[in-house]
């Protein structure tokens, strides 16, 4: 047949087969199409996750407060005089009462007239009790202050703060509602004399457990956090790449091996409550280690952290081509100096993204904290280690128990601060990555 | 193991002034269940050049790699037999492996430099090996070495680029200024040409003719030109067993095994 059609010198007309193109197109687009729908839901969920936490947490970082003229009486810090002898006579006494009497008299009520003693408690219920300390501090700091006047922002309570920030709705009747009409008031007269504003929250940052929500910051848990990614990353980075090392280069491949390689990658997948129980039995009980500290949460995350660093830094010593190693031991060189001269630098890139990583999971992570302790009251810095904290996620998660509205947006503004160190860190694992990615 | 005297009159009958560098007898290569190379006698004579032929997967690869025992490397892999160098059994005990293996050193099918510095390339194996005292001696190691892989002239001018960064000719060069770069006795050439075109096949090939006044070279290869060009015996290998080996004069001319003849010609393979 193709005979004839050659010697005749045409082309027969070839009958086009069915070869079912137009389903397997039909069947990519669809895929294709799959893919797309996934990614958006994705991008939204993501979106829809940044919006809800940004709207409710960035006016967090803005702490209303009161610019009030306190005249540090002598006679109210220190009636007796004593103070020259006793300097616990400063940290007694009634710092309180000078805030108010100072807005007091900003807002023309007269603090002797026994009459205005209802006025003056609405007064007082504008200052956050944290003025006590705050005022406390000054005076301890400089005592040559006492007998002076000067002008001190304080902060405004809590309510008040959610109140002008216009997260209490004032059209609810005053009997039911935490901010009262006369206090109202007074807000607007003070913000419009500009002694009212709203100022940059550093307390946010700085201060440590408290009941109050404007005297209550991540101070505590920042420090707690920081200590334990050290732990973490001095323990798991080297113990890590050494295990890795030693798997992937130099043990031998048999039974053992390929069981210790497994169980590793279960590891990984174990929930983290698990570890948390497990320092909980091994460190706090066992080992004697204090309850809270930040060394035994460091020791927790380091186990949870391990088996994330080994497969990443076993996946990154296997991407080493062989070639490179056939070229090192070619020339001579030991399987060490193999691995530490070639094998190990062309890893790196990859090692450090696998810590990084590991780390951020771990800087993350509050399940087993809660149980070895750290989901404490901790007013102080802690000092070393060893002392009570809390870290960045247990913090989130007490502040989310809170009911008072100013703790709501605190929960999201220490979301909002946890989600930028991630950000920050997985930016620097990619960093890292392009930096030193090198090709073979 | 031989003794001087027998192994004189092995030498004897078929070859002048060339000693017996490498001595490879009742060679078997297991990998795992599976036996790669059977009873292999071969030798290898100094200062000459040794062509391994044969069709894929027949072994050449596997009996190259016993020479300086980078089979060791793999798990599954597994050598009997005696392999001698100059006499002493590389598979004794008492042979360090790293030493060895910068006494015969190895160029691999693909360029493989380091990813450094052409500079760094080559003085690698010289500073692990503590070969240099001083920077200068070290230079001119590196120096001397880019000579006699000729290719000194053409990175000269940019020794501390990335090595990475020449072509597949130069690199391939580069590579055997790096084995050069040790000194060793033997040099081991794994298809050295088979990733590069005709042109610097060609230079590969002039060099390797230049080298073998220093070195002995033992070279596996696909092409039968190449090993009628390079080399001066040839061994062939079928399915793990050595077929044949002679001078390649010989060899290419007038076999004594159909096989070889038949490869040769390109009946098969």
């Amino acid at each position: 047949m193709t005979d004839l059609s050659l010697s005749e010198g045409k082309v027969a007309p070839r009958a086009r087969r069915d070869i079912g193109l137009r389903r397997r197109y039909a069947a990519e687009a669809r895929f294709r199409f799959y893919g797309i729908f996934a990614i958006a839901l994705g991008i939204f969920f993501l979106l829809a996750l940044l919006f809800t936490v940004f709207k409710g947490g960035y006016t967090a970082f803005w702490q209303t407060s009161i610019n009030l003229p306190i005249t540090f009486d002598a006679e109210t810090i220190d009636p007796d005089n004593k103070r020259a002898t006793d300097p616990g006579k400063l940290l007694t006494a009634n710092y309180t009462v000078l805030a108010r009497n100072a807005l007091a008299e900003k807002l023309g009520i007269d603090v002797e007239d026994k009459a205005n003693r209802a006025d003056l408690k609405l007064v007082s219920g504008l200052i956050s009790q944290g003025v006590r300390t705050q005022l406390r501090d000054i005076v301890v700091a400089d005592p040559s202050v006492i007998g002076t006047t000067r002008n001190v922002w304080v902060l405004a309570a809590a309510d008040v703060d959610s109140a002008h920030k216009g997260q209490i709705d004032l059209a609810v009747p005053e009997a039911r509602r935490k901010v009262k009409d006369q206090q109202v008031e007074w807000m607007n007269k003070l913000s419009q004399e500009g002694m009212m504003a709203e100022r940059f929250n550093s307390g946010l940052f700085t201060f440590g457990a408290s009941s109050r929500p404007e005297t209550s910051g991540m101070g505590v848990a920042l420090i707690g956090s920081l200590y334990m990614m050290l732990i973490v990353l001095v323990l798991s980075l080297p113990i890590g790449v050494a295990a890795s090392i030693y798997l992937e280069e130099f043990a031998p491949k048999n039974r053992m091996t390929d069981l210790i390689e497994v169980n590793i990658n279960n590891l990984a997948a174990v929930p983290s409550i698990v570890f948390g129980l497990l320092g909980l039995a091994v460190f706090i009980n066992f080992a004697g280690l204090p309850r809270s500290a930040s060394l035994v949460g460091g020791l927790v995350l380091t186990l949870m952290t391990l088996p994330t660093i080994i497969i990443a830094t076993r996946a990154a010593l296997k991407a080493v081509p062989p070639s490179i190693r056939s070229a090192a031991l070619g020339v001579g060189a030991s399987r060490m100096q193999m691995v530490f001269h070639h094998v190990l630098p062309l890893a790196a890139p990859g090692i450090l993204t696998g810590t990084i990583i590991g780390l951020a999971q771990a800087l993350g992570e509050t399940a087993p904290l809660l149980l070895i302790g750290m989901v404490a009251f901790v007013a102080n810095y802690p000092a070393t280690p060893m002392d009570p904290a809390t870290a960045l996620p247990v913090q989130i998660f007490m502040w989310a128990n809170e009911a008072e509205r100013a703790f709501v947006e605190r929960t999201s503004g220490a979301i909002i601060i946890l989600l930028l160190f991630l950000a920050a860190m997985n930016l620097a694992a990619i960093i890292l990555r392009r930096r030193f990615e090198r090709r073979w | 193991m031989l003794t001087d005297v027998a192994m004189e009159q092995k030498l004897a009958p078929t070859q002048d002034q060339h000693m017996i560098k490498i001595q490879g007898q009742e060679v078997c290569v297991h990998y795992g269940e599976k036996q790669a190379l059977f009873s292999v006698n071969l030798d290898v004579r100094e200062n000459q050049v040794t062509a391994l032929i044969g069709p894929s997967g027949c072994g050449k690869s596997t009996f190259l790699r016993c020479l300086n025992r980078m089979n060791d490397t793999i798990d599954s892999a597994r050598v009997s037999g005696t392999i001698t160098l100059d006499g002493e059994n590389i598979y004794d005990k008492a042979i360090d492996v790293v030493e060895l293996r910068a006494r015969v050193g190895m160029v691999f099918q693909k360029p493989n430099p380091f990813p450094k510095s052409i500079y760094e390339n080559v003085a690698y194996g010289p500073r692990i090996h503590g070969l240099a005292k001083k920077k200068a001696d070290l230079d001119e190691i590196v120096e001397t070495s880019l000579k006699k892989a000729a290719i000194w002239n053409e990175v000269k001018d940019r020794l501390h680029e990335a090595g990475t960064g020449l072509s597949g000719g130069q690199q391939q060069r580069l590579c055997i200024a790096r084995a050069i770069a040790v000194s060793p006795e033997v040099i081991l050439m794994d298809e050295p040409c088979s990733a590069l075109d005709p042109i610097a096949t060609a230079r590969v090939e002039e060099l390797i003719d230049e080298l073998r006044q220093n070195y002995t070279i033992v070279i596996v290869t696909h092409s039968m030109q190449q090993a009628a060009r390079v080399s001066q015996r040839t061994a062939m290998f079928h399915l793990g067993y050595l077929v044949e080996e002679g001078d390649t004069d010989k060899m290419f001319t007038n076999p004594d095994d159909k096989r070889t003849q038949d490869y040769i010609t390109g009946r098969f393979g």
